[in-house]
């Protein structure tokens, strides 16, 4: 109700309480309250961000000024020498190049988010929607093998994978079917209304397209969510590299970084620099998808 | 426009359960048929089976001369409207509308004009650009109907289509449905479970219970001669009164029946309309009466009266339902009891019910008095044992 249409006297003695109430309906949170939430929120972002700006600008300092303290985030005596440092290290065959440790990186994630996608995502709509025997005990499996970690299959799959060794192939290939991304794809297409799926039908469109025009635009949170996960998991995969991969050309990021620590002579501003710009692919790929993945996270289901 | 025939026609479910042990029907071309009945009747089983989306384990169905139990929903050439309407969330309201012409490979030029026809048709052009999630409960329902019709198929199959408009609505839209089915001429099958829509929409009504047809014939008809005591009790709002009685003829000719420790003479006239009344033996009997049969007494005037307490009484502005309890055991068989109201639980003592007359508002009836109510014993209905109707 505006006060327009409330006669003078009658705003006048209105209780403290209800013009409190009025003030809020109005104009939203007192101040008192947006107060407290930033002297929540504010400390706990920095606690998480705090690390990622050490990193960034430690990248940029003298290595010995890396480990000063707080003195790090002074802005003085900012380079790139860093940064060029890590290029001019990494720069033949006998220890791979930078550029090529991220191009294998990009094709690895590249290849099991666009692999992923595909194959989790039909075989998800194949456990929801289709019907055939075996189906229940499938979708069991898949569900068992979310909790199995990939330590306990690293030795297995290096010995079903030995001919594939030193490729991008054995790189991306045992992680393009996750369980969890179908176990996600799942939810959401058993969530999705069936008539949805049925009235496709009275339309026309037989399995496949139902799939491609109904379903998939429909999941795109679900998509940008698996897309995110797997590629930040394949993006930071680390122990099964170690294990298949010794030729410096097809090394991923996260590989080349534990060799460069391995291998004097470094300094801890290179390893930042070397840091930023494993993270930054990461970053951007979480700017660009965002939008969706907060969606997928935050919502359930369809509305109409 | 096609004919939609029923042979026989069963569903067995994997597990052996029988939602429809075999119905055999013929929805004649242009006709509007609506299938109603209780929850888990199988009338929603029905249209799926006509659809596509559930397979027929046995008999045969047509649509035209056609037998198409092995085609495909899109080869049928039906279009269906559902109860949640399945709009496309992505897809415009054009491109939901059109997406059926898309699947069908029509020319970007066609599904454009046929979709605008569609859409103005039914006052959507305005929102043809549009999502579902910006469009009220009855735009969304016509954009339903709009897909529905663009495709100018054989039949329309509708699934309950407007159980989730708000009452005011679906008086509306269930005025629109019929007058569009009217307009475009085609074979319509509509399943509800709202006798109100089946007696107000529908050419010919199918009462269907426990996946059997009870009765198919035009809603005056379902009304006035009901075949059971399951079609009687549940077309008709408020429905009809069921109770248990007994039958007596007396030397001079009278018939008679009981209402509690009451009898009520039934006119000559009511057993030459109904011979098989006429040559019943005298014994148990059940017996209905529609809420308007009774009819407010005042000063006691009419012989057929009851004297009763009333219990609630609901004022709709132009007519007041009295709810009252009498000294009557109810008439029902096991579906008509699952139908049984809140109010008819109050009914205290077993041998009581609960009953209801519809009567004009003045003069005024308040709760917990004592009043007479006169029988229009005309209008009575009689069912034998297994509750056939005794005509």
């Amino acid at each position: 109700m505006s006060n327009a249409s409330i006669p003078r006297h009658q705003v006048m003695t209105l209780s403290p309480k209800v013009r409190d109430r009025t003030r809020i309906g109005r104009l939203g949170p007192s101040r008192l309250r947006i107060a407290v939430n930033y002297l929540v929120m504010v400390p706990v972002t920095l606690l998480f961000v705090s690390p990622i700006i050490y990193m960034f600008i430690a990248s940029f300092k003298p290595n010995n000024e890396v480990l000063s303290g707080f003195g790090v985030f002074s802005l003085q005596d900012l380079s790139f020498n860093n940064y060029l440092s890590i290029f001019s290290r990494f720069s033949g065959s006998d220890t791979g190049t930078f550029t090529g440790f991220l191009t294998t990186s990009l094709i690895v994630s590249a290849a099991t988010v666009i692999g992923g996608l595909v194959v989790n995502s039909m075989a998800a709509y194949a456990l929801a929607r289709l019907r055939w025997p075996g189906r229940n005990l499938f979708l069991l499996a898949v569900i068992a093998l979310v909790i199995v970690p990939f330590e306990a299959i690293a030795v297995p799959l290096f010995y079903m994978l030995d001919g594939l060794r030193n490729t991008y192939l054995v790189q991306f290939l045992p992680f393009i079917a996750s369980p969890f991304s179908i176990y996600l794809f799942y939810s959401f297409f058993a969530g999705l209304p069936k008539s949805l799926e049925e009235a496709a039908r009275v339309d026309g469109a037989g399995a496949w397209r139902t799939f491609f025009f109904i379903m998939l635009p429909n999941a795109r949170p679900v998509f940008a969510t698996v897309a995110i996960l797997q590629f930040m998991a394949s993006w930071s995969s680390f122990l099964w590299p170690v294990m298949v991969i010794d030729d410096p050309t097809v090394r991923p990021l996260p590989l080349a970084i534990s060799v460069y620590v391995g291998t004097p002579p470094y300094g801890w501003g290179n390893i930042m620099a070397f840091g930023v710009m494993m993270v930054l692919p990461m970053l951007v790929m979480f700017l660009i998808f965002q939008r969706w993945f907060i969606r997928s996270v935050v919502t359930s289901g369809v509305k109409g | 426009m096609a004919t939609i025939k029923y042979d026989n026609v069963e569903k067995t479910y994997p597990d052996g359960t029988k939602a429809i042990p075999g119905i055999s029907l013929e929805v004649r071309d242009g006709e509007f048929m609506v299938f109603v009945g209780p929850s888990g009747c199988g009338k929603s089983t029905v249209l799926r089976l006509t659809a596509g989306l559930e397979d027929i384990t046995g008999g045969s169905l047509f649509i035209g001369d056609r037998v198409v139990n092995s085609l495909a929903p899109q080869q049928r050439d039906i279009a269906m409207v559902f109860q949640d309407y399945a709009l496309y969330p992505h897809m415009t309201v054009r491109d939901n509308i059109g997406f059926a012409l898309r699947m069908m490979g029509r020319p970007k030029s066609e599904i454009r004009q046929r979709v605008e026809a569609a859409a103005g048709r039914l006052s959507l052009t305005a929102l043809l650009d549009r999502k579902p999630r910006n469009l009220s409960g009855g735009q969304r329902q016509r954009v339903a109907m709009g897909r529905a019709i663009v495709r100018e198929p054989q039949a329309f199959l509708m699934d309950e289509p407007l159980s989730n408009l708000d009452a005011k609505l679906r008086v509306q839209m269930r005025a629109e449905i019929s007058s569009l089915q009217r307009q475009l001429g085609v074979t319509t099958v509509y399943v509800t479970h709202d006798q109100v829509e089946a007696m107000t929409m529908g050419d010919r009504v199918a009462v269907m219970k426990s996946g059997l047809l009870q009765q198919v014939a035009p809603p005056e008809e379902l009304y006035e001669r009901p075949v059971n005591i399951f079609v009687a009790g549940f077309i008709g709002s408020p429905k009809m009164n069921l109770f248990e009685s007994v039958l007596r003829r007396d030397r001079d000719g009278g018939t008679f029946v009981t209402f509690g420790a009451q009898e009520l003479a039934i006119p000559k006239e009511v057993l030459r309309e109904r011979p098989s009344l006429g040559q019943r033996k005298d014994g148990p009997i059940k017996v209905g009466i529609r809420p308007d049969g009774f009819i407010l007494t005042p000063n006691g005037s009419s012989d057929q009266s009851i004297e009763v307490t009333t219990e609630v009484v609901e004022s709709l502005g132009n007519e007041r339902m009295v709810h009252f309890i009498a000294q009557v055991r109810k008439a029902s068989d096991a579906d008509t009891r699952d139908q049984r109201t809140d109010l008819e639980e109050i009914a205290p003592d077993a041998g009581t019910s609960m009953f209801i007359a519809r009567v004009p508002p003045y003069p005024r009836v308040h709760e917990r008095e004592t009043i007479r109510l006169g029988v229009n014993t005309k209008g009575l209905y009689f069912f034998d044992e297994e509750g056939n109707s005794l005509f």
